[in-house]
């Protein structure tokens, strides 16, 4: 594609969603400018209500914006057909919902390789990859189980590499850990720190300050806009023993 | 850190310094490599003077010198019973940085919001390093249990500071 200007994969200027008209009118994304850089994991924060997952869809081509741009891949997504929307989603773009969304009557491998299937990918080939991906996250033993045989954080694990079926340009993540217990938080924290250094780049919405607090950058989002952002990476205090208590 | 502490640790068995400092450090993880090596060997030594532990020199091993093997008294004993019964916690001082905000507010020397804001970042810094130090822990460590703790007293700040924010932005506002 000739029209990738820089290292940014997905793009976003002036962004904006309303929804209804006149007085009742409400502008869910008001003024979005947006640059994630690739292999950078970005995290948007913000109270229920504020946008973000709003804008996740519009990122993801899930929804178009009233007004705005987003690129995706060196590719500006918001005007483009139908179809070619579609084909965009299931190869640029990995989502992972907090409630999983997993296909109850297929295995975690099945689930796994669905989208391979749909992306038109080889039966072979799908399944090895999902078996593939089942391994890195863990979950090599589970393959054969339904996702009623799982547990929360092995389910979100499950998705997880589903989003990764198609090698995505940028995963999204809407409240990944909404759903989770600590230690299945700590799970899927885990798993997003590996998935970070192996390059793959990472932007998820969330309330929860914990999984906002392991990104490279964190925007916090109030009323359909961007507010304060902040650069987490960088020397760390060695306040640990002192935040529990411990003197030097 | 209490004596107490080191003092109810000795309730197991009768133990050498170095062993207490070993299990110290398993129960605190990356917590306990900030601890002054020698703090234990002090404490042992204060609480022999107040006569709440007893030691006798042990037999040292081909590659170690001669150590005290401490054990409680019956003094001790009892401290370390009182000391589990106590009922105590530690006070966050919150009201510290509320008055920072009205003061700030009522004089118009800064705004409240951007101290927000910077108090925000910091607890966002502190909240990196203990969620890093919990996901480097084991699942089910004793250290893992202490950084949860840590990361769960950080997110109820941050959700205070919220409630400042919200607060703040308001009157800023006038309305």
């Amino acid at each position: 594609m000739s029209d990738i200007a820089d290292a940014s994969v997905l793009r976003a200027s002036g962004l904006r969603k309303e929804y209804g008209k006149g007085a009742g009118m409400v502008r869910a994304v008001d003024g979005v400018d947006l640059d994630v850089a690739g292999g950078e994991t970005v995290a948007v924060m913000g109270p229920s209500g504020c946008g973000k997952s709003t804008l996740l869809h519009l990122l993801g081509g899930l929804d178009r914006p009233s007004d705005g741009e987003v690129w995706l891949a060196g590719r500006r997504i918001d005007r483009i057909g139908e179809k070619a929307l579609a084909r965009m989603r299931r190869t640029a773009v990995g989502f992972v919902f907090q409630a999983f969304h997993l296909m109850d009557e297929l295995t975690a491998v099945e689930n796994v390789e669905l989208s391979a299937l749909l992306a038109g990918r080889s039966p072979r080939t799908a399944r090895r990859r999902a078996v593939d991906l089942l391994e890195r996250v863990g979950l090599a033993d589970r393959a054969g189980f339904l996702p009623s045989a799982l547990s929360g954080g092995q389910r979100q694990r499950v998705a997880i590499a589903r989003a990764l079926s198609n090698e995505p340009t940028v995963v999204l993540a809407d409240e990944p850990t909404g759903n989770l217990d600590s230690a299945a938080t700590l799970e899927v924290l885990r798993l997003f720190e590996s998935l970070h250094e192996a390059g793959q780049t990472l932007l998820i919405v969330t309330h929860d300050s914990r999984i906002a607090a392991t990104a490279d950058r964190l925007i916090s989002m109030r009323d359909g806009a961007f507010v304060d952002e902040t650069r987490l990476t960088g020397g760390t205090s060695g306040q640990l023993g002192a935040l529990a208590g411990l003197e030097g | 850190m209490r004596q107490e502490v080191v003092l109810a640790l000795l309730a197991k068995e009768p133990s050498h310094g170095y062993d207490l400092r070993a299990r110290l450090r398993e129960a605190l993880g990356p917590l306990g490599e900030d601890m002054n090596p020698g703090q234990v060997y002090v404490t042992l030594t204060r609480l022999e003077r107040s006569g709440l532990v007893e030691s006798e020199r042990s037999t040292g091993l081909a590659d170690r010198p001669d150590r005290k093997l401490y054990a409680l008294t019956a003094e001790g004993q009892q401290r370390v019973a009182g000391w589990l019964a106590e009922v105590s916690w530690p006070k966050p001082d919150l009201a510290e940085f509320h008055l920072k905000l009205v003061a700030a507010a009522a004089a118009g020397l800064a705004d409240p919001l951007t101290i927000v804001d910077t108090q925000r970042r910091e607890l966002l810094r502190r909240l990196r390093e203990a969620q890093r130090a919990a996901m480097a822990e084991p699942n089910g460590s004793d250290a893992a249990l202490l950084l949860e703790g840590i990361v769960l007293r950080l997110q109820a700040d941050l959700r205070w500071l919220e409630e400042c924010e919200r607060n703040w932005n308001r009157r800023g506002s006038g309305s």
